[in-house]
């Protein structure tokens, strides 16, 4: 890899401390220039190309492929199928860990779900590759397909998301539902959503002996690394896997899927370079998505408005071969304080590609029933819903009983609503007008996400020229980690974000954990700040241990890193370079490791979350049903914010995200083959520019001394919850119509006028 | 991909004997072919591309009035050369309603009439089709059919076309100038399209090797541009199809329609010019309760071909309100969101 020339010195560069600077991401320049260079972008002398030959069934065999037509096209090196591929060291179905699912790497000519590769044509070009492909005419035994949530019988998982508890409860949900002055009884529906990262799944794979070289965007080196290992029979070392940069992951390219595993394979089988890359189409199947639900919520509240139970029941499907189960109802643990709250899932088995996480798997999909049901029981109750919000506010986790860590979420609701007017909503829906006659709504959500925290180690050394270095194998999904992270970086040695070399993007790096679950920043940084503090450490006692340093004897006292000096805390006229304490004890650089991992006695204690709320306004035609989102405004608390400018923009998109969500995303299955039928971004809709108003994000000041060291909580997932809650809320307010099946269509809101 | 030959011919009349041969295709900007051809839906053996040939891409106003459109301009220019917009707003609007910016600059005039439709069905080559492969079926009659066509379908195909240029065209009595083997002939474009009975496959009155050189407005086409807009609802607000679309443009005489013209987009296999509402808005006065009468007529041979009656009572609601903004007069600049409900300040009702 190229060295990364990241801007170093935005002119708008303040010195001293660094977290909490809006810098301009450091990649920036690269990325308009075309000069980042993505997995893709790599052509290693003598490479081939890969491309997969994938089922049009969804369930069945492949009975014959036309092996000796693609292999006669010209340009066609070889072909890669069940019968003729490299031996891979344990069985692809086996589960070595819960982070492990089954992949289809030609294993066997079963077809368990549409674009399952069936088969890998490798040539010189593209071009060949592709026509070879398509000459392999794959003659199949098909099955009747499993399409849809009513299909089979319906079981209960043993658990949800990564390890939840199927069910959970609190209290005596029919109890306080036969309580209640008011009930709210409704079932809502998501549908399957994809990822559709703006970059596709790529590998690039070159085998030197049993060395093995990759580039291959990845939120999850370690776990990648560690999974080709295991696949390829290989030890760790011998394995280096470059990803400077991903365009966009979200969850889809978290874990090693089946499809760079085959260009890991294809590299084998010809021994030669080779590049996989997949085809939009190919992205509906073998890398994750989000399954739909159907949720049923019952919801129960007192003559005061205040709430008595919440039942939360998501139906969910899985693959026919593997678990993966959208823990749609744990979205009611943690918003409102319902005295008693039950939440359950249940699923169904269909063909196809195994669920996975989407940005925020559960959350985002239990967040617009919920956000939606409480609405409805606001307006039962006849209260404002931001009132009826309020009026509920969980003071502790309401699941749990334990306290927050941290919750700012009323000033979010006060900030927000402030900014957005609120105070002038009508109560009524279908009341408010604009000028041209077209119907106005307003909607809120609250959005929340776990603080979670996962395991990260660091390496910082300072330098014999007093500058420093701060290496970690963290992932840039486009969030701004080259940027945010090197802030941290910087503070955590003392030094200027120029003086410091960060270094990220690949294996041989220190583990930075997966980038996921929102947690990247808090837990790559937590490593990150303790191995500041490690090496700042070591070079305290080189300086406070020599008696020719000014800080001799300062052990007790201690000192402070600042701008490329130890300065003694009691005493700041009594400081000394970095440059001059190792210049002195005559030693190239210092250096230390780090770790970053969650506090389990701080866990135990408290229920760690960030907060959001979120206000839209929508427009619709009376008459002609078409929607547009006009105006939103989000309010977040996510603890310290390290970088306002890239948090705006993760919130923004999570935002958009929900917009999305509640108006645009769906993937459209055949009902009779399981094929899905718009898998392209021309038919698969999500905003464009016109669809995406203006945004106002509002970051709620929030200090946490809990969460970590630093305090950071993520922002990356919340903004999609509570965001898709508040257009939808939005729609019935401006209509009058509560759309319950989701993205909200036209045909829905036809009401005769 | 497969293999193809590209010939790049110097004339129309090399064109016309190239593009004769079978498997051959003519290629302009590719906007669609292309994307066919990477699908594997469209596999020709020859490309003819015409883009290089001259005096395909002039507008000019012919002797009698006439707009006479070259098949090579391309939709973001046409629809932005002022003085076209001024006498004919609604085919600028309906040009820039569509696609993308990216791909209006590259789209030309005559492939955009004849653009495949975005039937999944037909797109997805696992799935029967008897536009795309004669005979074998039709997989979005039982499927996922909630956008398909209300009106002129058959049981062969429920596919409709796409174009939205084409919707204020038909109403506006567009004329096609076509090259082919015995030379030059032209016919009407709402003879161009073809519904599609037992022959789907044939999506034109096209023959092999007929080149469209140029599209022409008849002189009377001016007449409308006072009162003359194009409404697209759809599902997001740029960059997608039309759900049902219209085109209305109506010439007033002394507070009375003298002539009305009405087409549908989105409906059918071809522009759908609605003749029967045309007729009933002859000779009076541009109200509600006639628009609404002239929206029944306009659906009365209407049907569902699945999930899709709501289509039905949005394009009767769409006929109003594209009238009504019609009636209500060109607006001086095109609005920034062409065609879209949340275009324009006047014409919505109030409930």
């Amino acid at each position: 890899m190229p060295e990364l020339n990241l801007t170093s010195a935005p002119a708008h560069l303040r010195h001293g401390s660094n977290i909490g600077q809006p810098l301009t991401r450091r990649d920036g320049v690269l990325k308009v220039k075309g000069q980042a260079t993505y997995a893709a972008d790599n052509h290693p002398p003598g490479m081939l190309f890969a491309v997969m030959a994938v089922s049009s069934i969804s369930r069945g065999r492949v009975a014959s492929l036309d092996v000796a037509a693609a292999k006669r096209h010209p340009g066609v090196v070889d072909v890669m199928t069940p019968s003729h591929k490299p031996p891979l060291a344990i069985d692809p179905e086996l589960k070595t860990n819960p982070f492990v699912f089954r992949m289809e790497v030609l294993q066997s000519d079963e077809i368990r779900y549409a674009n399952q590769p069936i088969a890998v044509v490798i040539a010189e070009t593209l071009e060949a590759a592709t026509e070879g492909a398509l000459l392999l005419a794959p003659r199949y035994e098909t099955l009747p397909a499993l399409v849809g949530l009513d299909v089979g019988e319906s079981f209960v998982p043993p658990v949800v998301g990564v390890g939840n508890p199927t069910e959970v409860h609190r209290g005596d949900v029919e109890a306080g539902l036969a309580s209640a002055e008011k009930q709210i009884d409704a079932i809502y529906e998501t549908p399957p959503q994809y990822h559709n990262a703006m970059e596709p799944h790529a590998i690039v794979a070159s085998w030197d002996g049993d060395r093995l070289q990759i580039d291959m965007p990845t939120q999850g080196l370690m776990l990648s690394l560690a999974r080709i290992a295991e696949l390829f029979g290989i030890a760790h070392d011998k394995i280096h896997i470059r990803s400077p940069f991903l365009g966009g992951g979200f969850g889809s390219k978290g874990l090693m899927a089946g499809p760079p595993t085959l260009g890991i394979m294809a590299a084998k089988l010809v021994g030669r370079p080779v590049k996989l890359v997949l085809r939009r189409e190919q992205m509906y199947g073998p890398v994750g998505h989000r399954a739909p639900t159907r949720q049923r919520l019952r919801i129960g509240a007192d003559g005061e408005g205040r709430l008595t139970a919440l039942d939360h029941h998501a139906r969910t499907v899985s693959s026919t071969f593997d678990d993966f189960y959208e823990p749609a109802a744990d979205a009611s643990h943690t918003l409102y304080a319902a005295p008693a709250i039950r939440t359950l899932h249940d699923a169904v088995r269909v063909n196809t590609g195994t669920p996975l996480f989407m940005r925020a798997p559960g959350e985002a999909t239990g967040s617009i029933a919920l956000e939606s049901a409480i609405d409805e029981m606001a307006w039962a109750c006849g209260i404002d819903p931001l009132a009826f919000r309020l009026k509920n506010y969980a003071e502790v986790e309401p699941i749990s009983g334990k306290p927050f860590s941290s919750k700012a979420l009323r000033a979010c609701y006060e900030q927000g609503a402030a900014r957005f007017g609120w105070a002038k909503r009508s109560l009524q829906p279908r009341q408010m007008r604009d000028d041209a006659g077209l119907l106005v709504g307003w909607g809120v959500g609250t959005a929340t996400f776990p603080a979670l925290m996962f395991q990260a180690q660091a390496r910082a050394a300072i330098r014999r020229d007093g500058s420093g270095v701060m290496e970690i194998g963290a992932h840039d999904m486009g969030q701004g980690a080259w940027t945010a992270l090197a802030q941290i970086a910087a503070d955590a040695v003392g030094l200027d974000i120029d003086r410091v070399e960060f270094k990220a993007g690949t294996s041989d790096l220190p583990d930075a954990g997966i980038a996921g679950g929102s947690a990247h920043t808090a837990t790559a940084g937590a490593a990150i700040h303790s191995a500041g503090a490690a090496v700042i450490a070591e070079l305290a006692d080189l300086a406070t241990n020599d008696e020719r340093s000014p800080l001799f004897g300062a052990g007790n006292a201690g000192v402070i890193a600042r701008e490329g000096r130890l300065i003694r805390r009691d005493d700041e006229s009594r400081s000394e370079s970095y440059a001059e304490i190792l210049a002195r004890a005559g030693v190239a650089e210092v250096e230390a490791r780090g770790t970053g991992a969650p506090n389990p006695a701080a866990m135990e204690e408290y229920a760690m979350h960030a907060h959001g709320a979120v206000f839209a306004e929508v427009k619709v035609d009376p008459e002609l049903g078409q929607v547009r989102v006009t105006r939103m405004v989000g309010a977040f608390a996510a603890g310290r914010i390290v970088n306002p400018h890239l948090v705006k923009s993760q919130l923004f998109g999570g935002m958009i995200w929900g917009l999305s969500f509640a108006l645009h995303e769906e993937a459209i299955t055949d009902r009779r083959s399981g094929r899905i039928m718009n898998a392209n971004l021309g038919e698969y809709h999500i905003p464009v520019n016109a669809d995406v108003p203006p945004l106002d994000v509002i970051t709620v000041e929030e200090h946490d001394p809990h969460v970590n060291a630093l305090g950071i909580k993520g922002v990356g997932e919340i903004g999609i919850t509570g965001s898709a809650g508040a257009v939808a809320n939005a729609v019935w307010h401006a209509t009058g119509v509560r759309v319950r099946r989701f993205p909200i269509r036209i045909e829905e809101l036809l009401t005769q006028h | 991909m497969k293999p193809f030959d590209y010939v790049r011919p110097a004339t129309v009349t090399e064109a016309v004997a190239a593009a004769a041969q079978p498997g051959a295709a003519y290629l302009a900007a590719g906007t669609n072919l292309l994307d066919l051809m990477k699908g594997g839906v469209s596999r020709p053996d020859r490309l003819v591309d015409v883009t290089h040939l001259d005096g395909l891409d002039q507008i000019e106003t012919l002797a009698d009035g006439s707009l006479r459109i070259g098949a090579l301009v391309s939709n973001a220019d046409l629809a932005h050369d002022p003085e076209f917009a001024r006498s004919y707003p609604a085919v600028a609007e309906a040009l820039l309603s569509g696609a993308s910016a990216q791909l209006r600059n590259a789209a030309t005039v005559g492939g955009n009439l004849l653009q495949r439709t975005r039937c999944v069905y037909f797109y997805d080559t696992a799935s029967r089709c008897n536009k795309r492969d004669a005979g074998t079926g039709c997989d979005a009659r039982d499927g996922e059919n909630r956008t398909h066509a209300v009106l002129g379908w058959s049981e062969s195909c429920i596919a409709t076309h796409p174009s939205d240029f084409c919707v204020p065209l038909v109403a506006l009595d567009a004329v096609v100038e076509i090259e082919g083997r015995n030379g030059r002939r032209e016919i009407a474009l709402d003879a161009l399209h073809r519904l599609p009975g037992n022959t789907p496959e044939r999506d034109s009155a096209l023959e092999p090797g007929d080149l469209i050189v140029a599209v022409r407005l008849p002189p009377p086409a001016r007449g409308f541009s006072a009162h003359a807009r194009y409404l697209k609802v759809r599902e997001r607000t740029s960059y997608a199809f039309a759900v049902v679309s219209a085109a209305a443009a109506l010439r007033i005489e002394n507070g009375r329609i003298a002539e009305a013209r009405l087409a549908l987009g989105g409906v059918a296999a071809k522009p759908w010019r609605a003749r029967a509402a045309e007729d009933v808005l002859r000779n009076v006065a541009p109200t509600a309760d006639a628009f609404q009468e002239a929206a029944w007529r306009a659906l009365a041979d209407a049907k569902p071909s699945g999930d899709n009656a709501f289509k039905i009572e949005l394009a009767r609601r769409i006929v109003v309100r594209a009238l009504l903004l019609a009636a209500a007069g060109t607006p001086a600049r095109l609005p920034a969101l062409p065609a879209s409900p949340f275009a324009s300040t006047s014409g919505a009702i109030h409930a």
